[in-house]
């Protein structure tokens, strides 16, 4: 059997059918179609690019994805810490459906998420008019799209840190309290430590889910030009003008910064996986 | 004596304790239970027959139509290919396996409206192959088969993800204790690693065609929104919406509701004989190891 170092040989039948087939559909349904926003860019010219990605509406439409993201998924991972620690941790009535809600916004589609919300947050919806007297506009602003994006970011955090939290081991903890630390101090010194690695990843993942979506927002959002559109509705908006070479180069902004993040997130699980044998 | 849990060093005072409880629920209610309740509140508001009417006119059942046909195509593929990369990965040892599995997750970090660019950028009409696709008078952007693309794109990863890491769980002792004993090759996927297998790959299933159904964004841009005939159900909750027909969007939008719903249970379900499997595969190679 030829062996050139590629492969370690094994008596299992059916390597390179599989992996032939494998790498053939990763092309064609991935890697090729992927790689004509890199190819389309390249024949566009420097000038053009520049001004299809650093215009003043396309520069709103990042500051505003990048920041309702962050401040998104930074809201996810306090609250998903607490909805994590809640589930392993406590005992109440309804603690099982509570778990099995947490994954719905991975399960309801974008744009049923996307009317709902609208639905609730407009001036005369079930929660919007119990903010309207104190001024405070959700739907069609800024609030809107954290909103929705919160709620996209949601299991993120929550499933990536409930396994560490389970896996805990209580000797840990016992050990602090009798060497006299109360909850706060075990809390911080030797729970949350474990937790980080995870709670990191967890922010992440919410992050970048939260930079690439759509359905859930433009409903909410209102679309104002320079106010309230994001960056992948403009992508869109590029797309229906017909100007193909402007939504490419958005889109391999977008690109780039997804690929960054994919990365960072593989590091931090790498770390966490050491962390965890080095244990 | 039952110890009182509030003494105990290792847990909460009981404030903090019912403290936490309450900014969890309260959360969970309102980012995701007050959204689900509105669905089904708002698809009622104007009545069953209303809603009856919103969910079997011509243009709605046209859109669920299409959803099961993209559904039942993006599925299929995407299990033979989950099968495939997870035996060529968790079968045998060799070099990139890594580049090679971070790569099949590749279609979960691109945003949707970008996995529907790519493929106008290649079959839309000044696209790579929009003139020929053009004189073939053969359509891909703007029909069913971008729409089918673009699902099975966004869906992509979702069988092989369940399937690689049990199946490097489990090892490859019994596949081998098969062919020494003279199974041919399609012989021990079918007796041995097949039933091994089966709950992961239903789980992974689930999780695919769910997501199929639901996809928003890629198909958006594909479609060209053409009433009955390139709108799936979330396109055209869409356009109701847009046209201010709130009830009949919400109705549409219900069926999606529930078939999350539905997910969610089966995913419950099948969690506890996924967790089954590995335990199982763990106690396997610890015995042998």
């Amino acid at each position: 059997m030829p062996n050139q170092g590629f492969r370690r040989a094994s008596i299992l039948p059916g390597f390179w059918p599989t992996f032939g087939f494998s790498i053939l559909y990763l092309s064609l349904i991935v890697l090729v179609p992927l790689s004509a926003v890199f190819l389309k860019t390249a024949t566009s010219s420097w000038s053009h690019f520049w001004g299809a990605i650093a215009s003043p509406g396309v520069v709103a439409s990042y500051r505003l994805s990048f920041g309702a993201s962050l401040a998104a998924a930074a809201v996810n991972a306090v609250f998903g810490l607490v909805v994590a620690w809640v589930l392993v941790r406590y005992r109440f009535p309804g603690k099982r459906l509570a778990d099995a809600l947490v994954d719905l916004p991975f399960a309801l589609p974008t744009a049923v998420a996307g009317i709902a919300l609208t639905s609730l947050y407009t001036e005369n919806g079930w929660i919007g008019r119990w903010l309207a007297p104190f001024g405070i506009r959700v739907a069609f602003t800024r609030l809107g799209v954290f909103v929705a994006l919160v709620f996209i970011g949601l299991p993120f955090v929550v499933r990536s840190v409930q396994p560490v939290l389970e896996d805990v081991d209580p000797q840990l903890e016992e050990a602090a309290a009798s060497l006299g630390a109360g909850r706060w101090l075990t809390f911080v010194r030797v729970v949350f430590p474990i937790l980080r690695p995870a709670l990191l990843t967890g922010f992440a993942m919410a992050f970048a889910r939260a930079l690439g979506e759509y359905g859930s927002v433009i409903f909410i959002s209102g679309n104002m030009p320079m106010r309230t559109e994001i960056t992948p509705l403009l992508i869109v908006t590029r797309l229906e003008q017909y100007d193909y070479t402007g939504a490419t180069a958005i889109a391999l902004v977008m690109l780039v910064a997804s690929f960054a993040l994919l990365l960072t997130i593989n590091l931090l699980e790498w770390r966490s996986r050491r962390y965890a044998e080095a244990a | 004596m039952r110890t009182d849990p509030e003494v105990r060093p290792t847990t909460e005072p009981r404030v903090l304790r019912y403290g936490l409880i309450a900014v969890a629920v309260a959360f969970l209610s309102l980012f995701v239970v007050m959204p689900l309740i509105a669905v089904f509140a708002q698809a009622l508001e104007k009545g069953w027959s209303v809603y009856w009417a919103a969910i079997t006119e011509p243009d709605a059942l046209a859109a669920i139509r299409l959803t099961l046909v993209a559904t039942g195509i993006a599925v299929p593929l995407n299990l033979v290919f989950g099968l495939a990369a997870a035996w060529a990965i968790a079968r045998f040892q060799f070099r990139g396996k890594n580049v090679l599995i971070t790569l099949i997750d590749l279609p979960f970090a691109v945003s949707p409206v970008i996995a529907g660019l790519i493929y106008v950028l290649i079959f839309g009409a000044q696209g790579w192959f929009g003139p020929w696709l053009d004189r073939h008078d053969f359509k891909i952007i703007f029909a069913v088969p971008g729409i089918v693309l673009a699902t099975v794109f966004v869906t992509f990863p979702f069988v092989a993800r369940e399937l690689i890491p049990l199946m490097q769980a489990q090892g490859t002792e019994e596949e081998e204790a098969a062919l020494v004993l003279g199974a041919g090759g399609w012989q021990i996927f079918r007796r041995v690693t097949l039933p091994n297998i089966k709950w992961s790959l239903l789980y992974g299933v689930i999780l695919c065609a769910a997501r199929a159904m639901g996809e928003f964004g890629a198909v958006s841009v594909v479609s060209g929104h053409i009433r009955g005939e390139t709108n799936t159900m979330p396109l055209h909750v869409e356009i109701l919406y847009n046209e201010y027909n709130f009830a009949a969007a919400f109705a549409v939008a219900s069926l999606l509701a529930l078939v999350a719903l539905v997910t969610l249970g089966a995913k419950r379900l099948l969690e506890r004989k996924v967790r089954q499997d590995y335990a199982e595969a763990a106690a396997t190679v610890g015995l042998e190891g």
